[in-house]
């Protein structure tokens, strides 16, 4: 993993905005620094900007406003094909006419490569994306996963030093897509490439990047390494979107030190939490607590902690997990997942429980 | 029951060999077929009124028409007995045919003179041979006066034969004593019948009193044997005293144009049933008695036509994917508002009259026309040197390319809608500048559409006829215009049928051409 503070801004995101139309703005003061070598993954929902700053980029759209920097120097007036990005498209967009050898020799015959080095470097990238029999083939000969190897060897082969990837795995089934996850963070990182990569998948996000770029509505979110943005979630959008989570609604009661705070839950009901996004009494907050953090069995609460009474509603066998719903504090949406241990009590639906959790594990959030 | 044809389905999984039976012990294919029989018999019944319409208005009469560039009837029909002699003369040996000939062509033109179908067969002659149309015509009037004297003598040795009964009579009896007369009684019962009238109370022809002459000349009164057989005794000695027809001679005296050999020559060549003439004349050249000659120079046309032709809907064909493919490519690549306005404009010549759009280019090419004036008075050119730009192939190829532009443009842009934006993007990103990116992904792709509509386009064009017709005056008419000017003026059908046929055989050879080039699979509409 990249250390962040030896971040050397191999790209650079100065104050960019975007707008289509003159009216409004896509990418709001987009600021971010990304290190050589790093793997940094663009997540977010659909219109959220994610896929805007890579065009830019690319160069296929222009910042209405800021400075977009590669190696130190601004490319904003630098045209896509001179940029030496290489890029992997969510439909692939292998050239349907030329064989995949052809393909692939493209870029490479665009910077004037004589013969015998095209096909050494075809060779070598066929054979590091495993593929090294199927030169001859047209795209249309293989399949989804064959063309996305293909369409990454390609956005290979010129050897950039930044690669852009636009939710490249989208159209794979759930299998091929996990197994290509993983092989495209081994090539990354063996081949030492900067990777900027976006997708609407949490899961993906998490298990690919160094870093993971949250944004929503034309922002960055949050901006930190999967670990950190799963556990500390910086605001309740971040901690909806990443991962599973229950939400409870109610209003800070009292600050206490160590960054903890009492929250009485809408229903009265009151519980302990972190004050991550709460400064004062009387502010209204939603509270958010991972589903395998949340404890029913009465030996593993804490001491001392508040409990909630629970109602099970339904019991889902998962075969790894338990997932069990519950009605707590006036929402029936409340879910809490628990290993399957062989000393595991399995709920049973109607059951009435009392729930509790360690008071960091609780977030006390922007409402 | 469906588990039951579950378990026969298991059985027939793994057939130990041979066909594959279904359930009930048929070989599935048998099964499958009957099973589809009824589908296919649906679909069929559905398109069933536009196949018998289609059979009826188009496939039929392109059929009639192409038979119509090989079939030559008309010659063997109308003069049979003539044809029937003429295959043993030899025009090396004798400039003229045998007198058997003239006594056959006597009769035949006699008959076709009454029915009237004599002017047809000259006129068709007449294509090969110039006078022969004349010739036909004229003799029609005068068959009737030859063999007068026996006429005469027939009727005056007694005045039974005056009445057409007798005649009747005479050919009911007649046998196989009288096989001259038989012959000829045959077609004139024919030609009286079809008029809906009795040969029993129709006056008898001319050529009717020769033919019985030349029976009874040949001793036929004796192998006669029926009621008028006195009266036949009595013709014959009547008829010693007349001398028999000399058909050469009479024939001249009909027409002097009988005794030129060069018409023989021409009813000779052209007696087959069958001939390939239409289609030598189609590529300039003529079928004479000696064989397959060359047209005189003067008269050849046609291959400088279909060269024409060619050259020429292959310029308009380039012109329009030029003119065509910008646009098509701002069709596709538009915002869609834009590009439905775009649509409109290149859909506005549809809903225009043909006639309109053309004669519309008649006024602006025309040397005191719009574009000339415009030039003028820019000062590009000097008002005495105004550009000729109509009534010649310069005015066909710019007229016919605005006409045809939007067949161009419509395949490309169907094809340009479905090649993804983000092909350009790639090539960009892989390090291609704007033209290679255009050229080594774009274009490639976007070729089936310029097959497409090229192959539309230029089918159209060598075909076209009415805008050369107006605009090309007589540098630029296609072969299109000959065939009309043949179906409509010269009347000339079979010629026209034989160029047509010729167009038809080219363009499926070009499509077979093209297909074997580009593929015909690579060829989208849309």
């Amino acid at each position: 993993m990249t250390n962040t503070d030896t971040n050397d801004g191999f790209v650079v995101f100065d104050r960019v905005q975007k707008s289509y139309d003159g009216e409004t703005l896509v990418v709001k003061d987009l600021n971010l620094a990304i290190g050589r070598g790093e793997f940094l993954t663009m997540l977010g929902p659909s219109g959220s900007g994610k896929t805007t700053c890579l065009m830019m980029l690319a160069g296929f759209e222009t910042a209405t406003h800021g400075d977009i920097l590669l190696g130190g120097t601004p490319i904003n007036n630098i045209p896509p094909h001179k940029r030496g990005i290489g890029m992997v498209f969510q439909n692939y967009a292998l050239f349907p006419h030329m064989t995949v050898a052809e393909n692939l020799a493209f870029p490479l015959e665009v910077r004037g490569l004589g013969k015998s080095e095209r096909e050494t470097k075809i060779k070598r990238a066929l054979e590091m994306v495993q593929m090294g029999d199927f030169g001859n083939r047209r795209p249309a000969q293989l399949s989804g996963g064959q063309q996305q190897r293909i369409a990454l060897a390609r956005a290979l082969v010129f050897e950039p030093e930044l690669v852009l990837m636009d939710e490249p795995l989208g159209a794979l089934d759930k299998q091929l897509r996990e197994h290509m996850q993983f092989e495209i963070t081994r090539l990354a990182h063996e081949l030492g490439i900067t990777t900027v990569y976006v997708t609407h998948d949490q899961t993906e996000a998490l298990t690919m990047s160094d870093r993971v770029a949250v944004f929503d509505d034309g922002r960055i979110q949050q901006l930190d390494p999967p670990d950190v943005l799963y556990e500390e979630p910086k605001n309740s959008f971040v901690a909806q979107f990443i991962g599973e989570n229950n939400t409870l609604v109610g209003e800070v009661v009292e600050m206490k030190p160590g960054d903890l705070c009492v929250v009485r839950l809408d229903d009265g009901e009151v519980i302990d939490a972190k004050a991550v996004n709460v400064h004062e009494v009387g502010q209204r907050t939603k509270v958010s607590i991972r589903p395998e953090r949340v404890e029913y069995n009465k030996e593993r609460i804490p001491e001392g902690a508040h409990t909630l009474h629970a109602e099970v509603l339904e019991f889902i066998y998962m075969g790894d997990i338990f997932r069990t719903r519950l009605k707590v504090a006036g929402n029936d949406e409340f879910i809490i997942k628990t290993r399957n241990a062989p000393d595991q009590v399995r709920l049973k639906p109607g059951q009435k429980i009392e729930i509790g959790w360690l008071p960091q594990d609780c977030r006390a959030l922007d409402a | 029951m469906s588990d039951m044809s579950q378990t026969h389905g298991a059985e027939t999984q793994s057939p130990p060999s041979g066909p594959v039976l279904a359930a009930d012990g048929r070989p599935l294919k048998h099964s499958l077929n009957r099973a589809l029989r009824r589908q296919k018999m649906r679909a069929l019944m559905l398109i069933a009124p536009l196949l018998i319409f289609i059979l009826i208005t188009f496939i039929a009469p392109i059929a009639d028409m192409l038979f119509r560039s090989v079939e030559n009837q008309i010659v063997e029909d109308t003069l049979p007995r003539t044809v029937a002699v003429l295959g043993d003369w030899d025009p090396e040996a004798d400039d003229l045919p045998p007198p058997a000939a003239f006594a056959g062509l006597y009769r035949d033109l006699f008959i076709a003179a009454e029915e009237k179908t004599h002017t047809r067969l000259g006129s068709r002659l007449n294509y090969e041979t110039t006078g022969i149309s004349s010739l036909f015509r004229k003799s029609g009037r005068s068959m009737d006066d030859v063999g007068e004297e026996i006429v005469d003598t027939i009727e005056a040795t007694d005045p039974i034969w005056e009445e057409p009964a007798t005649w009747a009579a005479l050919a009911e009896s007649a046998g196989s004593a009288l096989p001259d007369f038989s012959n000829v009684w045959a077609d004139f019962a024919r030609v009286v019948r079809a008029d809906g009238d009795d040969p029993a109370e129709e006056n008898p022809w001319e050529v009717l009193h020769v033919s019985l002459a030349e029976d009874l000349r040949a001793g036929a009164a004796a192998e006669y044997d029926g009621p008028l057989k006195a009266e036949l005794g009595q013709l014959t000695q009547a008829l010693a005293g007349v001398a028999p027809v000399d058909y050469v001679a009479a024939m001249e005296d009909v027409d002097e144009g009988w005794s030129d050999p060069a018409v023989w020559r021409t009813i000779r060549t052209y007696a087959p049933r069958l001939t390939s003439g239409y289609f030598l004349n189609a590529v300039d050249m003529q079928l004479t008695d000696q064989g397959v000659a060359q047209q005189p120079e003067d008269q050849r046309l046609y291959l400088m036509l279909f060269q024409r032709t060619l050259i020429m809907s292959l310029t308009i064909t380039l012109a329009t994917i030029l003119l065509g493919y910008p646009v098509a490519w701002l069709l596709a690549n538009l915002p869609m508002r834009v590009s439905n306005i775009l649509m409109i404009l290149v859909l506005l010549p549809f809903w225009t009259s043909l006639l309109v759009r053309t004669s519309a280019w008649k006024v602006l090419l025309q040397q005191q026309g719009v574009i000339n004036d415009l030039l003028v008075w820019i000062g590009i050119i000097a008002d005495d040197n105004r550009l000729v730009l109509i009534n010649n192939a310069t005015g066909t190829i710019i007229a016919m390319t605005h006409i045809l532009l939007p067949f161009m443009i419509l395949p490309l842009y169907s094809v340009m809608q479905t090649i993804p934006p983000t092909y350009l993007r790639a090539a960009k990103s892989l390090g291609a500048n704007d033209w290679t990116a255009f050229w080594r992904v774009y274009f490639p792709q976007s070729v089936p559409g310029i097959g497409a509509g090229s192959i539309l386009v230029f089918i159209l064009a060598i075909g076209y006829y009415i805008t050369p017709e107006l605009v090309g005056g007589t540098t630029g008419v296609f072969i299109s215009n000959r065939i009309a000017y043949h179906i409509s003026t010269s009347l000339n059908w079979g010629l026209a049928a034989a160029l047509g046929t010729i167009l038809l055989a080219l363009v499926l050879l070009l499509y077979w051409v093209y297909d074997k080039l580009v593929g015909i699979d690579n060829v989208k509409l849309g």
